[in-house]
């Protein structure tokens, strides 16, 4: 028997749309199921005040600052490196053999799990450079995870920058760096801070990485070379150790805010770009 | 700047851009330098084949841990390969443009969701589920299949996507013109133009898979044995590592890292493979 | 008059392929040079050869030589930078930088050290009125250039190539996307701004090179064909090609 080619086309949308609804579905439950649980447990004073045994009662204040010192250090770290990387790509460099070397590095390093990271930045940072599990550690592990994220959205960023713009410098007598400076950075911000915004969110909601490298201390960190301990691993330990699922759900629903915030940020920066754009 | 000059700047820059490859390298040359001695120590096939774990009496045999990687992986594309394609196409080629714009970032932002907290919906919700209606512990391949197959969605619908729109309008029309339905059309013109990249999307997307760690530990129970059904506990490579890094010392710590190796080798295969399917359509153009 | 440029058996080509092929031309000091001729006949070429821009494209070469006021401008210690600052160049479609007015005009002079605010107050109102766009823009202008109108940007660019006082303006059909009244306003002020500088300015609309051209000269598929007086051109040309050219018969 042979069906209509219209009641298949019935069919096959169906399906397909089913399983973009359940993919949103999915997306709403979690943000939804984390926030019904945690909001009513998350409170300024659960924010700002010290954890006390364990985590079992008490606030989340030093994961707080770990979760922004971690981020922050690394953004620091990565963003000047990203940018110039994709400065060169696209302004110093024409297609060859080290920009493809350069660019399978960058997708190469943006397919490592972060366990691997952990590893690596146990063996290199905490170990061998001597730097212990301490914010310093954490940060410069992250690091090297987000680079390749700040690397491809500054890229693009910059690729999207009219050519004639970069003509008209020129013609007017500006040197490639000047043109880079004054002209090609001011367009392409917009979509750069895309790509670290997008670098926060992944830093903050790591675990694997920073775990190993920055460690779990609950004390409050004074400086970089104190371990500290960020939401996200408090929240997997609370949650792990079943230490308290209230609390960790109120720390879940503070990391979920905080990835969403970050995020919804950095659509709003990509769609403000792209409406000025045109 | 004037300090500098053109030279110096371009220097700088060049010298920024080998950032990443410097660090790709040195994540190499550290994860090797520590685990390649132990492969040679206790031999490739020793360490991938046998069946005990027990690093107190020297016994460093990860097979269980490659079984259950393997089973949790296949499992998870199972879930989420299908899923992300259907995604992709009814976005791409029946969703109105402006329900894509929505919805595509919302689905992105399922990348961005902690894998602790992808874990622990698993822990809370799922197993309780699986243990109720099917039995087993619930911590189990299936429930970790399930949340990786979740996980891996938004890299496949969204390279996927790329992919698709990337393919000429003009082969629609071509297709449309001679009477094709627009499923017809899709599911002869479109897929099979955009296949490479969809290709390129599974499996980066297996790449992720086989690489999370917080939420299989959460998610999979980590007992280290070979399973014989999805409903029970296993230990994935990725957990294994973390599991035990943080006591684990002397020869015991070097297994880990060289388990860490064979993590590495695997994922930059798998992204070459996405990159050689990915330049394969470029070069076909 | 004096040779501003003198150009000696000048072959360009991408990648290989010939773009340019053997010309050799002199360009009158204070003068408007025209130059017409059907689509790529080479004349975007030649005019970016003037201010080495056609470096910037990929595979580009270029033999023969580029004489200003007697030197060389591709011997290899010439600064193409510098050369730039002194030989200015207006795109066939307006482009301002997203930026104002007032910065648009001074963005060459900055770029070349100047930095003092009176100075680059006084440039912009003697650029833009030279430009003839001063009285339409003078009481906004830290507006965005992008808020102007296509003739008004248009004249805007000539303002930034005026503020860095370069010897040679070169113009690649500067009008293609205006209308007729713009067009009328940018023909006027080249016409005043000639006294002062050497203008090369590329036209596909052979009746402009007619209207306000010195000289012109006629490329074809890269040669140049001919070259003489505006009126000698128009009335009296010496070849076919070229009568046919600006009667309409081809191009």
């Amino acid at each position: 028997m042979r069906i209509h080619p219209r009641y298949v086309q019935y069919g096959a949308v169906a399906i397909l749309s089913g399983g973009t609804l359940l993919t949103l579905a999915v997306l709403v439950f979690i943000v939804v199921f984390v926030l019904e649980k945690g909001l009513p447990v998350l409170s300024l004073d659960f924010l700002l005040s010290s954890p006390q045994d364990m985590g079992r009662a008490g606030g989340i204040f030093p994961t707080l600052i770990g979760t922004i010192a971690l981020p922050l250090l690394a953004i620091l770290i990565a963003t000047p490196l990203g940018i110039g990387t994709s400065i060169y790509l696209t302004e110093y460099t024409r297609e060859n053999r080290v920009t493809r070397v350069i660019r399978f590095g960058t997708d190469c390093l943006a397919g490592i799990p972060s366990i691997i990271f952990g590893l690596f930045g146990f063996i290199f940072f905490v170990t061998i450079l001597g730097m212990g599990w301490s914010i310093l550690s954490g940060g410069l592990t992250l690091a090297f995870m987000i680079l390749p994220t700040i690397i491809r959205t500054s890229e693009e960023a910059i690729k999207a920058v009219p050519k004639s713009y970069r003509d008209v410098s020129f013609s007017l007598g500006a040197t490639r760096w000047q043109t880079v400076k004054r002209v090609i950075l001011p367009n392409a911000l917009p979509g750069i801070l895309t790509g670290v915004m997008l670098g926060i969110g992944r830093s903050i909601g790591e675990t694997a990485a920073v775990i190993f490298t920055a460690g779990s201390s609950l004390r409050l960190p004074t400086s970089i070379f104190d371990s500290t301990r960020t939401m996200a691993v408090h929240f997997y330990i609370l949650a792990r150790e079943g230490i308290s699922n209230e609390n960790a759900y109120g720390t879940a629903a503070a990391l979920i805010i905080a990835v969403l915030l970050v995020n919804l940020t950095a659509y709003w920066l990509m769609h403000w770009f792209i409406a000025k754009r045109s | 700047m004037t300090l500098i000059g053109e030279k110096g700047v371009r220097r700088i820059l060049l010298a920024t851009a080998l950032s990443a490859i410097s660090a790709l390298l040195l994540i190499a040359l550290f994860i090797i330098k520590e685990g390649l001695p132990f492969i040679f120590h206790y031999g490739l096939w020793n360490f991938l084949s046998s069946s005990d774990w027990e690093p107190q009496a020297g016994k460093f045999g990860i097979f269980p841990m490659v079984a259950a990687s393997l089973w949790v992986t296949f499992g998870a594309m199972v879930v989420g390969a299908p899923l992300g394609v259907a995604g992709a196409l009814f976005l791409s080629e029946f969703a109105p443009r402006p329900v894509m714009r929505v919805i595509k970032p919302m689905i992105e932002l399922l990348a961005a969701i902690p894998s602790v907290v992808y874990g622990f919906i698993g822990v809370m919700v799922l197993a309780p589920l699986i243990r109720d209606y099917l039995g087993g512990p619930g911590l189990s391949v299936l429930a970790a299949s399930i949340i990786l197959g979740i996980m891996i969605l938004p890299t496949v619908i969204s390279i996927s996507i790329d992919s698709i729109m990337a393919v000429p309008q003009s082969y629609r029309e071509g297709s449309l013109a001679l009477g094709a339905t627009v499923w017809q059309t899709i599911h002869m013109v479109t897929i099979r133009a955009a296949r490479s990249g969809i290709l390129a999307s599974i499996i980066l997307g297996m790449g992720r898979a086989i690489g999370e760690t917080m939420a299989v530990i959460m998610v999979a129970g980590n007992a280290v044995k070979i399973p014989h059904s999805a409903l029970e506990s296993v230990r994935s490579l990725t957990a294994n590592i973390a599991l035990e890094m943080s006591y684990a010392t002397g020869l015991h710590r070097q297994a880990l890292f060289a388990t860490g190796v064979i993590l590495f080798v695997v994922i930059i295969i798998l992204n070459s493979a996405a990159m050689v399917a990915i330049r394969g359509k470029a070069a076909r153009k | 008059m004096t040779a501003k440029f003198d150009i000696r058996d000048l072959s360009v080509s991408f990648h290989g392929k010939p773009v340019i092929r053997h010309i050799s031309l002199q360009v009158a000091a204070n003068g408007i040079l025209g130059i017409i001729g059907p689509a790529s006949s080479g004349k975007t070429t030649f005019l970016r050869v003037l201010n080495r821009m056609n470096e910037l494209e990929q595979g580009s070469s270029v033999t023969g030589q580029v004489l200003m006021d007697g030197n060389d401008i591709y011997r290899s210690e010439v600064d193409a930078v510098a050369l730039r600052k002194s030989v200015g160049m207006v795109f066939a479609l307006p482009v301002p930088l997203p930026m104002s007015i007032h910065d648009n005009v001074v963005y060459g002079p900055t770029l070349a050290g100047i930095s003092d605010r009176g100075r680059l107050t006084e440039l912009t109102e003697k650029s833009l009125k030279a430009a003839f766009l001063w009285e339409e823009v003078k009481d906004r202008l830290n507006t965005s250039g992008l808020r102007l109108s296509g003739g008004q940007q248009q004249r805007l660019c000539l303002a930034r190539v005026l503020a860095m006082e370069p010897g040679v303006i070169l113009l690649d059909e500067p009008c293609s996307g205006l209308d007729p009244i713009s067009t009328a306003k940018i023909e006027d002020a080249l016409t005043e701004l000639k006294r002062q500088y050497t203008i090369v300015l590329v036209t596909n609309n052979t009746k402009q090179a007619a209207r306000i051209s010195d000289e012109t000269a006629f490329f074809l598929m890269g040669e140049l064909i001919e070259m003489g007086p505006t009126n000698q051109m128009f009335t009296a040309p010496r070849q076919k090609r070229t009568n046919d050219y600006i009667t309409g018969r081809f191009g």
